[in-house]
């Protein structure tokens, strides 16, 4: 049977907390009533209160005490129930939990839950992708996986992981991507992306659900004869430079794709590092397919014309391998 | 050697109960006192001290009375204004002033300056520059202990200024919730930074904020060393019982500006020399010798003592090297 996205970062915290007693979840409607996306359905009733938190509605509170407790030795998995509301934890995050260890050597094995991401109609506070608040602070590892697997893989190395984990996890995903899952254990490690087309006319890369977006654009320029690679990130802090640099040497062109906004988003970085890198191996300018530099809106058309999809990519990389 | 935990603690004479614990109530608060002193008006002067310095003058009654009475399971999140709590929980003195020269024995390595150090091997919790941030990290603390079945209670510190902020309240709403013993202890000395206290909430106690959340809360006269004692022994039977969190209010007085850069014009003059008349330290002197529990020559003695001992302690920081440089990219995250 096929396990969806959602349902394999279910089976990741399952086995984790089956795993290991320390692991617990705390967060806002992730108990009793099994989470607002129903990731932690069925979790209270086998693990008990103890080791699944209903919280106030209490970001701030959710992010310390997670911090707090992982400073006696347990590893606490906090939910936000929308990536958009992280942004009341932030101190939290990127001065309390991001620092500790460089600060004065307190480990803080955390991994906090965001769902992410447009598509859904959920409008400006429903919507976001803000990865790239995290991606810029020292400390924190920030995942986004566009595969069951790797969610999977990821959320399990997320909890055994020693360092702040800030897991973002695409909800236009959660029941749309379904794969099989190996039987036996497995995890992926953080800060590695991967090749997941090979290609040899232009590298296309992207995370989350963009990924999905980039293998469909992908299959339609091999009808035209145009054979791209597709590197999907998986982590975004520490970013696997490495991978997008070989590749780019292999293809030359390169396409950057993210649903976040323009201006200061990933893609920005990854160009600035290719360009520094590998720049006698391009053919082309480096080019960005993203969100424009707007809030995310609610009326279809609106957030249709905001989100990047196939047919944009598409145009780019036509130009581009005109170029 | 003064990388080791503070040890010329007299062993007092045979008077009692009250009579020891005030010669260490006095010795912990004069051991502050001076460190602070040498800290703010030597080697921030001298310029061996480059960054901010934020003392807490006239405030020692609070941290040495509450965390005199923390077992060692109790994990202990201080404020700036609290560095007796480091003493008290075995932090060497050549650390801190290592700490504050900015040097690589310091408790950071040369990370951090001033208050902001901790270790968890001594159940100390480092503070971050938001204030009351710690706040939910203590509730974090206290489940973690419940969690575990460790009996401990997290000592979660703050000043006046901290309780306006939404992590005060976020952290306090969640260890009410939850019932986790945290004892909130509250060292209210009347100015934040700048801001007077009725410039900063409309209440006229922080304690009137417990019961908004079901908690009880104490006001304590935060200058008296004893009575804070007496009332964080009461607070911490009830935590300790399974009570829930409980507040302490410890009313006090800002003897310095917010920080060794600021005068504190702001502050009229009479308020300063009204708290003077209160000083923690001189009032526990005079009623241990009114109450023949010393001598004036014994108390000098202790004191010579200790400023020996900072002495030693400079010098044991100052022979300690600066950081290297090539460390700057260590300990962001695990090495692997």
């Amino acid at each position: 049977m096929p396990t969806t996205y959602l349902e394999a970062i279910r089976e990741g915290l399952w086995e984790e907390m089956e795993r290991d007693p320390n692991v617990f979840l705390l967060g806002e409607d992730i108990g009793v009533y099994g989470g607002a996306f129903k990731v932690t359905a069925g979790f209270i009733e086998h693990f008990g209160e103890r080791r699944v938190v209903d919280t106030p509605i209490s970001e701030g509170a959710i992010v310390g005490a997670a911090i707090g407790a992982s400073f006696l030795g347990l590893r606490p998995v906090a939910e936000m129930q929308f990536a958009d509301f992280i942004s009341c934890g932030f101190d939290q995050i990127v001065n309390f939990a991001a620092k500790c260890r460089y600060r004065w050597g307190a480990a803080v094995p955390m991994v906090i839950r965001a769902p992410s991401g447009g598509g859904i109609h959920g409008g400006p506070f429903h919507s976001q992708n803000p990865e790239m608040w995290f991606v810029r602070v020292p400390g924190l590892k920030v995942v986004a996986p566009a595969t069951a697997y790797d969610a999977k893989g990821l959320i399990k190395s997320a909890v055994r992981d020693n360092d702040p984990v800030l897991f973002f996890e695409h909800k236009g995903l959660y029941r749309r991507i379904r794969e099989e899952l190996p039987g036996e254990e497995y995890t992926v490690p953080i800060g590695k992306a991967k090749v997941v087309r090979e290609g040899r006319d232009l590298t296309i890369v992207a995370y989350g659900a963009m990924v999905w977006t980039a293998l469909e654009a992908a299959e339609k320029l091999a009808e035209e004869g145009v054979q791209a690679e597709v590197v999907d990130l998986r982590t975004l802090l520490p970013l696997d430079r490495e991978t997008v640099i070989e590749s780019v040497r292999k293809t030359s062109k390169v396409l950057l794709v993210h649903e976040d906004t323009r201006t200061g988003g990933m893609a920005g970085e990854l160009a600035a590092s290719i360009t520094e890198s590998v720049f006698e191996y391009l053919d082309g300018p480096v080019v960005r397919v993203t969100a424009p530099d707007t809030p995310v809106p609610y009326s279809p058309p609106l957030e249709e014309a905001f989100l990047p999809n196939v047919e944009k990519v598409l145009e780019k990389a036509r130009w581009l391998r005109r170029y | 050697m003064s990388a080791a935990p503070v040890s010329t603690l007299p062993s007092t004479s045979a008077s009692g109960e009250p009579a020891e614990l005030a010669h260490k109530c006095l010795y912990y608060m004069t051991l502050m006192r001076e460190v602070e002193d040498r800290i703010e008006r030597k080697l921030y002067r001298q310029g061996k001290i480059v960054g901010g310095v934020y003392v807490g003058r006239g405030q020692e009654a609070i941290p040495v009375g509450t965390a005199l009475l923390a077992e060692p399971d109790d994990v202990l999140l201080p404020s700036h204004r609290d560095m007796a709590v480091m003493f008290i929980r075995g932090m060497p003195l050549g650390r801190v002033f290592a700490q504050y020269m900015g040097r690589a024995d310091g408790p950071t390595r040369g990370r951090e300056g001033n208050m902001h150090m901790g270790d968890l091997k001594l159940n100390l919790v480092s503070i971050i520059s938001a204030l009351a941030a710690t706040v939910p990290v203590a509730a974090g603390v206290a489940l973690a202990m419940r969690y575990l079945g460790k009996p401990g209670v997290a000592f979660s510190y703050f000043g006046d200024g901290a309780t306006s902020r939404g992590d005060w309240h976020e952290g306090v709403n969640f260890a009410t919730v939850q019932k986790l013993p945290v004892l909130f202890i509250c060292n209210n000395n009347q100015y934040a930074y700048s801001t007077p206290l009725s410039a900063q909430m409309a209440c006229a106690n922080v304690a009137d904020r417990g019961p908004a959340y079901s908690m009880p809360a104490e006001i304590v006269d935060g200058n008296d060393v004893l009575a804070v004692h007496a009332a964080t022994r009461r607070a911490l039977e009830q935590v300790r019982a399974g009570g829930g969190p409980y507040l302490l209010e410890c009313k006090t007085f800002r003897m310095t500006g917010h920080s060794a850069h600021d005068a504190a014009h702001y502050v009229p003059k009479e308020l300063f020399e009204e708290w003077e008349r209160m000083d923690p330290i001189a009032r526990l002197r005079s009623k241990m010798l009114a109450n023949g529990w010393a001598d004036e020559a014994g108390l000098e003695r202790v004191r010579a003592g200790i400023l020996r001992e900072i002495d030693e302690a400079v010098e044991w920081a100052d022979r300690s090297p600066y950081p290297d440089p090539a460390t700057l990219l260590d300990d962001v995250y695990e090495q692997s």
